[in-house]
């Protein structure tokens, strides 16, 4: 690879500058001693502690990731089924309906699909909580995790699959000791995309949810609307944190095994 | 028959939580605004028999979506949320090629790295990306201080709750949607074709203009629809970054709904923005099937 | 006591393993397989030649259980298959991709199937041992698939397919993905296992020299029919039609028209040259087209005018030097390009003929074959 000009230094100096500087500023105010934004008035942890103070954010955190982890949960699993419909069973009623069901989400504002959700939750009068804010983002994150898997059952190598069937195996014996391991990579990003979908989603769950359940996004909306909050920056730090440090390291685990692998894929040639 | 069972369990919820509640809103929007709970007009009347349905039906009617073209509100929010979107996907274009024309060019042991760089902000949460920019663009925010310090400025600029705060908004969150399929095209485009075209007589250039940016076409396109399609029904960046002059189509439809509790209306406007936006996902879908045929 | 040669094809009483009645499978429009019958006996190594898109793949496919025939009946050992979903059938297939499971080390990819039979630890350990003996790859049997090389995948793809002792086992171009001096010993390796495991192998390719050294009969295919299913040495020597001459090996091929009938038959093949003899079993009546078929290795090249039947006069056009042969392209007065070949039997060839040489080529009244299509 030739070497970068001036003009692509430039442009991923000042690219990464703009993706990153607003986060960088956002970390740095959490820890400034004065409730102003523009003036530093000294290093202080002090909105760390009235952040843990505040029952009315720790409620929200908990009901956030009460409702994050069931609805990745079963997204995953109705997102690795959809997922493995779309991609191998190719005949069946409705198959065009179904996969319209699942790409539609992806691209309709969650305005509508809240406003929609409402609406059949009052229809059938279930009342407003946990649940409902569940079975909402359950719904959608299920088409997220159901792409995701469907690229990696479309990839891999479908004949490893007939040589389960060829050697004896059933159908269910096949997906669960054949496919479910390979496909598990992307299950698991999936879930954790289905995860972080729910952590962030406000639009939605501000219409699924009731008046006694309130999540965490809500209770930041609420609270920057009038304005910013050093509180909210010490909250945003921590979320990043976190972010960063998960991405951070699963990509350096998955770069180790790669780096691994392929060099044991080098020993083996050499035998 | 466990087939039949994967088939109908994602089947029965897709219908159940995303078809049925959808057909609920394009049945609500055919309806009066009542002043009653639920608040609109006709309910199904299932004591009434056969002759309820018939009346329910008669009495559905297209009053909502007369009233949206007759109202100018609605209409304007449309176009305003048409333009903004337009306009900030060309300005996520302008920031987001360069970024990956110059991930592309990288050293190949850089660009995992980089390549996280753009994903990384995409799981943080969209809210605090947003808020990110309200202490950043306000009144006496840093970018008005810094601005006022090096003397470029000598009053403070208003950024934050104009258009233009929505545009740097929508261009920060939806930069990632932008970079990742443009470089994925400008990343499979093979060195030797630049070097093919530089060796029959094309400046580097004239290269990059007749090389580089027809064969990343798909991927910019691709990136466009990505950024464009939510930036329509967007709803938190105009709630945050945009003033009150602000209209935004995602915003009417959730003022509508919660403040002035027209189900109806509300409804009409989710069935009409839906309808508007199914010719850019017909357009977006027409694309990345001639690019999987084209790699095929 | 002389031994008596594998031809249960020629035995009127023997009953074949498989049989294909009829079998058509079309996919919408295309018919990749056209009303085929075929037997192939057990013990023997059957392989199916022919182009990519031929349909030898789905033939064998059919037989796995991944594709159902749309027309006709397969019998395995009597009894129709089309019922028997393919983890239930005693036919085994080793892939193209090998498809080894990449998650299960090598010996778990063997034991896979004797798992799936419910087999107690101790058979299936002693059949594991014994599949890694006949594979030579007992170091290697805690691997996984990456950290093995093509070679030993491609040992273990077969060592799994015939861990089961199928009554029938599948090799979909077991051999492709190999390098050339690795398939020529692997091929030697593959029939020596057949060999000792007495099982029936179909083996799929669109390799001739594979399918000739290794099979004990070969089927030609060509668009969804077969051509020609006859033994390595009849389909070389006896081609049935000038596809199968052409696919198989070099050949000269000389239309013409059958001048004098008999079981000397005299071809007119242009316009004031003398007629060309060759010897045929079948009929021709006068005036029919035919098709003369000469392997290179059967025309002989000279300076000097040689007696015989078959005598004709060239100019060298090209030469293409082989090391251990050299082929002469031998253009006649009437444009016909003839290829003859020469073992360079001697070290430091005296070449004796170079480009734009006169020469004389012939071949005897038997080293042609008659074809009529």
């Amino acid at each position: 690879m030739k070497r970068l000009s001036t003009f692509n230094v430039v442009s991923l100096t000042l690219g990464f500058a703009f993706l990153y500087l607003p986060m960088v500023i956002l970390v740095v105010y959490s820890f400034n001693e004065s409730k102003l934004v523009t003036v530093w008035a000294g290093f202080s942890t002090k909105w760390y502690g009235e952040l843990m103070r505040n029952q009315a954010f720790l409620d929200a955190a908990l009901v956030t990731l009460q409702v994050a982890v069931i609805t990745s949960t079963l997204a995953t699993i109705l997102g690795t089924c959809a997922a493995y419909v779309l991609v191998r069973i190719h005949r069946f009623p409705g198959r065009t309906l179904f996969s319209g069901m699942i790409y539609a989400p992806l691209v309709m504002p969650d305005v509508i699909l809240g406003l929609s959700l409402l609406l059949l939750f009052i229809g059938v009068g279930v009342d407003r909580g946990v649940l409902t804010i569940v079975l909402a983002h359950t719904t959608f994150a299920m088409c997220y995790v159901s792409v995701v898997v469907s690229s990696r059952l479309v990839a891999f190598d479908q004949s490893v699959e007939e040589a389960a069937l060829d050697l004896g195996a059933t159908p269910w014996e096949t997906f669960r000791l054949v496919t479910l391991p390979i496909i598990a990579p992307a299950v698991i990003s999936g879930w954790l995309l289905a995860f972080t979908l729910s952590l962030d989603d406000l639009v939605i769950a501000s219409f699924a949810a009731g008046p006694s359940s309130t999540t965490l996004p809500m209770k930041i909306f609420s609270a920057v609307r009038l304005g910013v909050s050093p509180e909210i920056n010490a909250l945003s730090t921590i979320m990043i944190g976190l972010v960063t440090v998960g991405v951070i390291s699963a990509s350096l685990v998955s770069k180790r095994a790669a780096i691994q692998r392929a060099k044991e894929e080098r020993a083996a040639e050499r035998t | 028959m466990r087939r039949l069972i994967v088939i109908a369990i994602p089947y029965l919820w897709l219908l159940a939580l995303f078809l049925i509640p959808f057909v609920i809103v394009v049945k609500i929007s055919l309806s009066d605004v009542a002043l009653a709970r639920p608040p609109y007009f006709p309910q199904w009347d299932w004591s009434a028999g056969w002759q309820g349905i018939r009346d329910f039906f008669a009495e559905l009617d297209f009053e909502n979506f007369i009233f949206l073209t007759s109202d100018d509100l609605y209409w304007k929010a449309y176009l305003s949320s048409a333009k903004i979107a337009l306009i900030s996907t060309f300005l996520t274009l302008l920031v987001g090629f360069p970024i990956a024309y110059g991930m592309a060019r990288a050293p190949e042991h850089w660009r995992p790295t980089l390549m996280m760089l753009v994903i990384l902000p995409f799981w943080t949460s969209f809210l605090i990306r947003v808020y990110s920019w309200m202490g950043i663009l306000s009144q006496g925010g840093l970018l008005n201080s810094l601005l006022l310090s090096i003397g470029l400025i000598s009053e403070p600029l208003t950024i934050l709750n104009t258009d233009t705060a929505v545009y740097i908004g929508i261009v920060y969150t939806y930069l990632p949607f932008m970079i990742l399929p443009v470089y994925a095209a400008l990343e499979k485009l093979d060195g030797s074709l630049l070097e093919a075209a530089e060796d029959l007589g094309c400046s580097r250039l004239s290269a990059f203009w007749l090389v580089t940016v027809p064969l990343s076409r798909a991927g910019v396109v691709a990136g466009c629809f990505l950024v464009f399609i939510p930036a329509i029904g967007e709803f938190v960046i105009p709630s945050l970054l945009g003033g009150s002059e602000t209209l935004m189509i995602g915003k009417v439809l959730y003022e509508e709904f919660f403040s002035n509790r027209d189900w109806p209306v509300a409804s009409a406007v989710a069935v009409v923005l839906l309808l508007i936006l199914v010719v850019p996902i017909v357009l977006f879908q027409r694309n990345q099937q001639k690019q999987a045929e084209a790699e095929a | 006591m002389p031994q008596k040669v594998f031809a249960p094809w020629e035995d009127q009483d023997e009953k074949p393993l498989i049989r294909f009645r009829d079998v058509t499978k079309r996919f919408g429009d295309f018919t990749a397989i056209d009303q085929i019958n075929l037997d192939i006996y057990a013990k023997e190594f059957f392989a199916l030649l022919g182009p990519s898109g031929c349909g030898k793949t789905t033939l064998m496919r059919m037989l796995a259980g991944f594709e159902t025939p749309t027309e006709g009946v397969i019998e395995l050992a009597g009894q129709d298959i089309a019922p028997v979903p393919p983890n239930q059938r005693a036919v085994n297939m080793m892939f193209q991709s090998y498809a080894l499971f990449p998650h299960l080390s090598v010996w778990e990819n063997i034991a896979f199937g004797l798992k799936r039979e419910k087999k107690d630890k101790g058979t299936i350990e002693t059949r594991v041992s014994e599949m890694l003996k006949l594979t030579r790859l007992e170091k290697f049997a805690r691997r996984k698939p990456h950290q093995i090389s093509g070679g030993q995948r491609q040992r273990v793809a077969l060592a799994r397919s015939l861990a089961k002792a199928p009554k029938l086992l599948l090799l979909d171009e077991p051999l492709g993905a190999l390098d050339r001096k690795l398939r020529e010993e692997t091929q030697f390796e593959l029939m020596d296992i057949q060999e000792k495991t007495g099982t029936t192998f179909v083996i799929v390719t669109h390799d001739q020299e594979e399918a000739m050294t290794v099979a004990s009969r070969v089927a030609v295919m060509d668009e969804g029919k077969l051509m020609q299913v006859a033994t390595p040495d009849r389909i070389y020597e006896a081609p049935s039609s000038v596809y199968v001459a052409d696919f198989i090996g070099d050949v000269n091929i000389i239309e013409g028209k059958a001048h004098q009938t008999g079981d000397r038959l005299q071809v007119d093949w242009a316009e004031g040259q003398p007629a060309l003899s060759a010897k045929t079993t079948d009929d021709y009546s006068l005036g029919q087209t035919c098709y003369l078929a000469i392997r290179p290795e059967k025309v002989a090249i000279s300076a000097e005018r040689p007696t015989g039947a078959n005598v004709l006069q060239g100019e060298v056009l090209d030469i293409a030097y082989l090391g251990n042969i050299s082929t002469y392209h031998v253009k006649l007065p009437t444009g016909h390009v003839i290829k003859a070949q020469q073992a360079n039997t001697r070290r430091i060839a005296r070449r004796p003929f170079t480009w734009e040489d006169k020469v004389w080529i012939s071949w005897s009244e038997t080293a042609a074959v008659v074809l009529n299509q």
